[in-house]
């Protein structure tokens, strides 16, 4: 039978009462339920956009240069939050470089330097349980260990080694995801001429990884941006009226404004808290933005 | 010519060239190493760190409340005068709001994640995927926000009216079902990916249509990576502090309505902090019991998820 022959046509009628029916019947169900895992997916997406509709809807009217150079006041009207960008900013710094350093050497440690067997297995299921520990657990543990056993007080400081903390097993999982990713060849060339195996990491293992890895700290850091209950386990409090002026100061950060202002009974708040997600949405965009740039410029055709 | 260790004799009376390198360089090879291991060793001790401190605490609140009265104990009013410490109702509320969730999150995100590893072309899948990240990458609060005043008051009280106070379960849950969604999604598709082509081009073979092969070879051949991505996302849900904090309220729940507000343990941790607290008092220490018993939960659901996408992965090599 040629593959140009209508296979229909060659069918004996009798199978074709008993089984064309029954053929076509589950192509049907198949084609319709196609289109039911298509809406499926394209309703993810409806929901993204019914989310920003929402809140530009609410907040369109709110938006202004006073969010950004206002302080908090006790009138929506005119109020701000630039105290809490700015926390926001000094948070994310602290976080950002305390998980960086160590979980970049986590990561090389785990990759390069540890031998496969029972300890790595340990470490490695570690981290990838510690990821699951809830974002207020980590805050609680912030509140004892940082703000009451060391002593540190309701500072911006135990806000950062807080969300380090929290952060710190997504920058681990994603930097050692870099390092495996450069290829064995770069290593044994660098072996070959006689590097050490610092060296190696140095100067070919880790400037390969780094977009990968930069990557990894950024969205980790955007996720930092928007964690707002172990801020307020630890002390970030909503109503503060000037600029936190370093690690040692008062702080307090944009969700955990946003909940402030969603918390309140008054529809303006609600409002104005909108604008505020606007605002924090834009940063966060913004940062995503740079990751998906720096993973598409670095890391295009290297090998 | 042959390679070998030239005698100082043959070389004209120089000493060999010595390749062994510096004493220094091998004295700060070992400090790296050492250096870099104690970077490892700090996640092990911020798990020592998290376990301690809410044991040492509990173990305090235990010595005033008993074990027994508050995992059985019916009645939670920490903050009232004359205060109980039973967890159940908080208890009650996270399983609520989760189960809500879960409904949401599972039908949608299985369905996507077929439609996306099974149906999806190249074209679609690389603007499909991306908006599933974006969505995954939403703060919680703001679904909170979203929660409080739209799902409530735009979607749920005119549907149904006069059923659903401001604050109720049903909201907190559908927003956390939104939360989820990618996750599930995403990890479910990850599976569903893993599953080599051969068994898809048998199934065609044999005259299964695309949806007989999605459904009845593909995802029961992914089944342990589905489950892992249920409880991974159910396990996010137990842990959802600010979607609760906002729309579930601030009462514990004596029934099962979730038409009504619940309290849940995330819930009651974040009450407290937002008022006055003692450091020190009953209040605050039951604070960690209930953080021990959220801990306990969602790593109890992490590691059988990692059991469970070990156990029952199928190699097709």
């Amino acid at each position: 039978m040629s593959a140009t022959t209508d296979a229909q046509s060659l069918e004996p009628a009798a199978v074709r009462r008993r089984w064309r029916p029954r053929i076509d019947g589950r192509k049907r169900t198949s084609n319709w339920l196609s289109r039911v895992f298509f809406l499926a997916t394209v309703s993810a997406v409806a929901l993204l956009v019914l989310l920003l509709g929402v809140l530009f809807y609410r907040g369109w009217d709110w938006l202004s240069l006073d969010l950004l150079t206002q302080q908090y006041s006790r009138n929506a009207e005119g109020s701000g939050f630039q105290a809490a960008i700015l926390g926001s900013i000094w948070l994310v710094a602290g976080a950002g470089i305390l998980s960086f350093v160590i979980g970049v050497g986590t990561a090389i440690f785990l990759e390069e330097y540890a031998p496969r067997g029972p300890l790595t297995n340990f470490l490695q299921t570690n981290i990838s349980n510690l990821s699951g520990v809830p974002s207020v657990v980590y805050g609680l543990l912030g509140l004892a260990l940082f703000v009451e056993f060391m002593n540190i007080g309701r500072v911006l400081l135990a806000g950062a080694l807080t969300m380090g903390l929290l952060i710190l097993p997504i920058v681990i999982i994603a930097s050692q995801e870099a390092i495996r990713n450069v290829p064995l060849g770069l290593r044994q060339a660098a072996y070959g001429v006689g590097a050490t195996r610092w060296q190696v990491v140095r100067h070919h293992v880790l400037p390969a990884a780094m977009p990968g890895i930069l990557t990894g700290t950024i969205l980790a850091v955007s996720r930092a941006i928007g964690e707002t209950a172990p801020l307020i386990v630890v002390g970030a409090s909503a109503i503060i009226f000037r600029n936190p002026s370093g690690f040692f100061s008062d702080y307090t950060a944009m969700p955990v404004q946003i909940y402030q202002w969603t918390a309140r009974p008054q529809e303006e708040f609600k409002d104005l808290a909108a604008a505020a997600i606007i605002v924090l949405m834009i940063v966060l965009l913004s940062m995503n933005g740079i990751a998906i740039y720096l993973r598409q410029r670095l890391g295009k055709d290297r090998w | 010519m042959t390679v070998r260790d030239i005698p100082a004799s043959e070389s004209g009376g120089r000493p060999p060239l010595d390749l062994s390198g510096s004493r220094n360089r091998s004295v700060s090879e070992t400090a790296i190493g050492v250096i870099l291991f104690l970077f490892a060793a700090f996640s092990v001790v911020t798990t020592i760190g998290i376990v301690v401190i809410l044991l040492y605490e509990a173990a305090l609140f235990f010595q005033d409340i008993a074990l027994p009265k508050f995992l059985f104990g019916n009645t939670w009013t920490a903050l009232f005068q004359d205060p109980e410490f039973g967890v159940l109702p908080l208890v009650r509320g996270t399983l609520m709001t989760t189960l809500i969730a879960l409904f949401v999150a599972v039908p949608l995100g299985l369905m996507s994640a077929i439609y996306l590893s099974e149906y999806a072309s190249p074209r679609m899948r690389s603007y499909l995927k991306p908006s599933l990240e974006l969505l995954a990458g939403v703060p919680t609060i703001v679904y909170g926000y979203f929660a409080l005043t739209f799902i409530t008051p735009q979607l749920l009280q005119p549907l149904f009216p006069g059923v659903f106070q401001p604050l109720n379960a049903a909201s907190a849950g559908i927003a956390m079902g939104i939360m989820i969604l990618p996750m599930m999604a995403s990890l479910s598709e990850d599976a569903l990916r893993g599953v080599p082509n051969s068994l898809r081009e048998a199934a065609y073979g044999l005259g299964a249509t695309k949806l007989e092969t999605s459904v009845r070879v593909v995802l029961p051949a992914a089944v342990s990576g589905i489950i892992a991505a249920f409880i991974l996302s159910m396990s996010r849900a137990v842990g959802e502090t600010m979607i609760v904090a906002l729309a579930s309220g601030a009462r514990p729940a004596n029934g099962w309505s979730p038409v009504e507000g619940m309290q849940t343990m995330t819930g009651y941790i974040m009450q407290v902090f937002t008022g006055d607290v003692v450091y020190g008092s009953v209040q605050f220490r039951s604070l960690y019991a209930v953080g021990l018993l959220l801990f306990l939960m969602t790593l109890a659901m992490n590691i059988l998820s990692q059991w469970v996408a070990r156990r029952f992965r199928k190699d097709y090599q």
